[in-house]
């Protein structure tokens, strides 16, 4: 069925799977066009720039052998551990959150990168991990240590939205991994119970959030700003939206964050619930894309990696609509290949090369 | 635990992984459609209400103050009008920093030490939606280097738009009352957003203020799109204001400013009426305050000016001082002893003191005027005629005529207040003292004094109605007039005290004085000499202090009532002077130079011009060196209120 003609690299990649993720940039490329007020600087330049560098390497990324990353990813979930260590203390230093690790050349955000890695490296450790003992002590607790640590330490920068998503993104991969059901029943009922729990132990904007994200009206002017008015954002754009470039609320400035985080709200008002709707149709492509690559996968590594890795995708877009729409508290999410900054591009495009690697792993013969 | 037990081999483990993986990307695309649900409802089923949060975002309506209508005269000469001002406003919700913005200010505007506290103290004070001037009609560079330099600074408000200008300024003050911006009670009362409008002003006295719902208007109102940050985008749509309707008073301007003018420095108040039609033309009180400065808003030390001085420029004395009538009564008196059918011919021979019980009760000549009749009894003033024949007519013949000619009424005007005095009788002494009347009240009412009160409008209605023998109203709006009924008294009895009012300018009486310098014209009138204090025994045997001799406060009231021409009587005045001493000397002559101005301008004005360089200058410049005078004081005293010199002098 394979054209002989086309030669095997380029057969091997997955094409529709990059055009979709090109349709996906592109759109937002043209969002941010819109939010600079019809202008390709300041956001939507860079942006680009960035996300034909990034695609390049993920598609770099795919080429490289699954071995190789199973080899890799316990180095690395160390050095990323001892960075977010750094991190911390730089921020104890310097006062108030800090985020960035600045190497010079280039700053990086370990946290952000832990995301994939959690993933990687947890699926490692589930395929040394012996059939019999998936169902015993043994499978549990070195799992909730290779949580536990980085999203503890996020949590303390304080980043409550990625130590979320590392712990979920974690989750995810003990629950693939095959631990008994009622771990996730129980879990459940006692996330319920402990939340006032959370509360109490939330920092005072944090708590404010989440309050307010529950009755966003009780403060219009404050911290239900950004809710009420993304929800306006959205609502007013009704089916087709006012048109390219006619949005108000992004254009006035009532938006706040209308080209990071809020990108979505401005993106609805002005394309409507049909660019919504595609938005949402092609994250869901991506992701169930990622999820037919783990169930072809060949080895258990790549079964709970990729398995693992398109859900990290799903959790940015799904926490991020979820927010701007009003269904969760602002937790500061970006929306994926869409928000502008450079940190969550590379994220998802590093989870769409492994992805992209895993599946060549899985269809080269033999 | 018998699921441990359960062996897992790889392949089991795959099922598992399977299942969970097909489970996952299940509960994945659920969420997806919960996301695009949630998506269509905001954008669909409540789009309408969204759509309307964000045009109410976007737009912002801006109110347009309609412009106030103008008052004007019987001749449609404007008494309030408008005139372009430029404004800088603070609003305080809106102010983020206020000590740069103010210093900007006060370097942009040049405001001084006084202004800057004044500014300072309304921020601290005033509602938060409620703007603080910070300057009021600015010169148009002023207005534009703030426009300029803080069109980006939220809560500052540069306005251009209407002031209300009086051209006759203090002349008018009490006619038309003044604006100003509304109280923030008014505003919790309404909620109307005209009112907390920058530069929008509501009557606050005088016609300003009860014919608010003419001079209003509609406001207009201009859709501007504006930014989360309040910055103007560009202009939708502008729908223009309705100005208030044009109010027409039955005031002569010219006379209004000229009966003013002519008060001069004295405190008191003129009153000119057509006694054919009841139309005021002219109602002075004096001294006034400019209503042009109240209109701007006032400073402290402008008003502590106005509330100290003992001439009490805050009070309108047409409608509000109280005066006892004194001589001025006695036409009236006269026509209530006709009526009751006292022959005028009946002589009585003043001795100079009239005997009640215990009590004498003096003539005001010393000596008295011999055998005296009615005719002459009020060509010189002679008050044992009134007294006798006081007494033996009795309180209910009087009383009753002087109600019948306006005394004691409040009369149907557009005015804030009006304080309408006393007619005592009987019936009035039970009710408010719980005495019963005796003959001494008699004597005293014959007189015009003791407790009858009066103030001058009801004076001039007093004498319209026996010029006219009409039971006129008095009005100032044009077209509210009704025709007037006769008055119920004998025509004959009217023409009699006519013709003895004439006597006493024309015939050798007591008001030579106010014969008119207009050729065919002769003036009726009355003088009155109201006394403020008791004069004891004691003085009265040591000779009685002449008016000059006393502080100014003890001063006897200068009245004169008039009408002309005799013949067919057309105007009717009143003119009051506290404290200034005999009626014919001080306002029998003002009496005369206003009713003057009415037939021959000139002459009036030549005569007022030659009077106002003895004073030091017109009203504007009298005031003007008043207020240099006080903060001079002010200054050297320090904090202590200093009252201000006294300018007046026996005219």
């Amino acid at each position: 069925m394979r054209d002989s003609l086309i030669p095997a690299p380029i057969a091997l990649i997955p094409w529709r799977l990059i055009l979709l993720v090109v349709a996906i940039g592109v759109f937002g490329l043209v969002i941010l066009y819109s939010a600079a007020g019809g202008s390709l600087k300041p956001w939507a330049e860079p942006q680009g720039v960035r996300f034909i560098v990034f695609l390049l390497g993920a598609i770099l990324l795919s080429r490289v052998p699954e071995g190789y990353i199973k080899a890799v990813s316990f180095p690395i979930y160390g050095i990323l551990l001892v960075m977010l260590l750094v991190v911390e203390l730089f921020g104890i230093v310097g006062g108030g959150s800090q985020r960035w690790l600045d190497l010079g050349f280039i700053r990086i955000q370990p946290s952000e990168l832990m995301k994939p890695v959690i993933v990687l490296v947890l699926a490692t450790f589930y395929e040394q991990l012996p059939a019999s003992e998936s169902r015993r002590f043994t499978a549990i607790w070195p799992a909730a240590i290779l949580i536990g640590l980085p999203a503890a330490l996020v949590l303390l920068q304080p980043d409550l939205g990625t130590a979320m998503m590392i712990v979920a993104g974690g989750i995810t991969i003990t629950f693939l991994a095959g631990l008994p059901l009622r771990l996730y029943v129980g879990g459940l009922a006692l996330f319920a119970a402990g939340m006032p729990l959370a509360l109490g132990l939330m920092h005072d904007y944090q708590r404010n959030r989440v309050l307010i994200f529950l009755n966003p009206e009780s403060d219009p002017l404050g911290t239900g700003y950004h809710i009420s008015q993304s929800k306006i954002a959205i609502g007013s754009g009704g089916l087709f939206g006012k048109g390219f470039l006619n949005g108000t609320q992004s254009h006035l400035d009532y938006l706040p964050e209308g080209h990071t985080d809020f990108v979505f709200a401005t993106m609805a008002e002005e394309w409507g619930l049909m660019g919504g709707l595609f938005l949402i149709a092609a994250f869901l492509l991506v992701v169930n894309w990622g999820i037919r690559v783990s169930l072809r996968a060949k080895t258990r590594f790549g079964q709970l990696a990729a398995a693992g890795l398109a859900t990290t995708i799903f959790f940015y877009f799904a926490i991020n609509l979820m927010m701007v729409m009003g269904l969760a508290p602002v937790v500061g999410i970006p929306l994926p290949l869409v928000s502008f900054g450079g940190s969550a591009m590379m994220t998802v495009l590093l989870c769409l090369g492994l992805l992209m690697a895993i599946d060549r792993n899985s269809r080269l013969p033999g | 635990m018998k699921r441990a037990n359960r062996i897992i081999t790889e392949q089991t483990q795959g099922f598992t992984f399977t299942r969970r993986a097909m489970l996952l990307g299940g509960m994945q695309v659920a969420v997806g459609g919960v996301l695009a649900t949630r998506m269509a409802w905001l954008s669909i089923a409540e789009n309408e209400r969204y759509r309307l949060l964000a045009e109410s975002n976007r737009v912002q309506l801006i109110l347009i103050p309609p412009r106030r209508g103008w008052i004007v005269d019987r001749h449609g000469r404007p008494i309030a009008n408008n005139r372009t001002s430029f404004r800088v406003d603070l609003i305080p919700e809106q102010l983020r920093d206020r000590g740069p913005v103010l210093a900007s200010l006060r370097e942009m505007l040049a405001l001084d030490e006084e202004e800057m506290q004044r500014i300072n103290d309304d921020l601290d004070k005033a509602a938060r939606y409620q703007p603080v001037p910070v300057a009021e009609n600015i010169d148009y560079e002023h207005y534009a280097a703030v426009t300029v330099r803080m069109a980006e600074e939220p809560g500052v408000a540069p306005t251009s738009g209407n002031a209300r200008f009086y051209p006759a300024g203090a002349a008018v003050g009490h006619l038309t009352g003044y604006v100003g911006a509304a109280s923030p009670k008014q505003y919790e009362e309404t909620h109307d957003p005209l009112l907390i409008t920058p530069g929008f002003k509501v009557g606050k006295d005088g016609l300003e203020r009860t014919m608010e719902s003419i001079l209003r208007g509609k406001p207009g109102a201009r859709r501007e799109e504006v930014t989360a940050r309040g910055k103007l985008v560009r202009d939708l749509e502008t729908r223009p204001d309705t100005p208030g309707g044009t109010l027409h008073l039955t005031i002569d301007a010219g006379l209004q400013e000229y009966a003013a003018r002519r008060l001069g420095s004295n405190s008191g108040a003129v009153v000119v009426i057509d006694c054919q039609t009841g139309d005021l033309l002219a109602m002075a009180s004096m001294p006034s305050y400019d209503p042009n400065s109240f209109s701007d808003g006032i400073s402290h030390s402008e008003w502590n000016m106005l509330s100290a001085d003992d001439h009490l420029p805050l009070v309108n004395k047409v409608l509000q001082g109280l005066y006892p009538p004194g001589s001025t009564s006695k036409p009236m008196t006269a026509l209530g002893l006709l009526e009751a059918g006292i022959d005028p011919d009946a002589k009585v021979n003043c001795t100079g003191a009239y005997r009640v019980g215990n009590s004498f009760f003096h003539c005001s000549k010393r000596g008295g005027h011999g055998p005296i009749n009615l005719a002459n009894a009020i060509k010189v003033s002679c008050d044992i005629y009134f007294y006798h024949f006081g007494v033996v007519a009795g309180i209910n013949a009087l009383a009753p005529m002087a109600r019948k000619l306006g005394l004691g009424a409040e009369f149907p005007l557009p005015v804030t207040t009006q304080r309408y005095g006393t007619v005592p009788d009987p019936a009035w002494m039970e009710r408010k003292y719980h005495k019963s009347w005796s003959t001494y009240d008699t004597v005293n009412t014959s007189i015009g004094q003791g407790y009858m009160l009066v103030n001058p409008l009801q004076l001039a209605v007093m004498v319209a109605r026996i010029a006219s023998g009409r039971a006129i109203l008095p009005n100032m709006v044009q077209k509210t007039r009704k025709t007037a009924p006769p008055l119920d008294v004998s025509a004959e009895h009217l023409e009699f005290v006519r013709n003895a009012m004439s006597s006493v300018v024309n015939g050798g009486g007591t008001a030579g004085v106010a014969r008119l310098p207009v050729d065919g014209v002769l003036l009726a009138g009355k003088t009155g000499t109201a006394q403020v204090r008791r004069i004891t025994m004691a003085e009265r045997r040591r000779g009685v202090l002449s008016n000059s001799a006393l502080p100014w406060k003890y001063r006897d009231h200068s009245l004169f009532i008039c009408f002309a021409p005799v013949a067919s009587p057309r105007y009717a005045a009143a003119v009051i002077v506290e404290h200034g001493g005999w009626g014919a000397s001080v306002a029998a002559p003002i009496a005369r130079d206003t009713i003057t101005w009415l037939y021959d301008k000139n002459k009036a004005m030549d005569r007022l011009l030659a009077l106002e360089a003895d004073w030091g200058g017109d009203i504007v410049t009298r005031m003007n060196a008043k207020a240099v005078a006080w903060r001079a004081a002010k200054a050297a005293e320090g904090n202590s209120i200093a009252s201000p010199g006294d300018a007046d002098d026996d005219a």
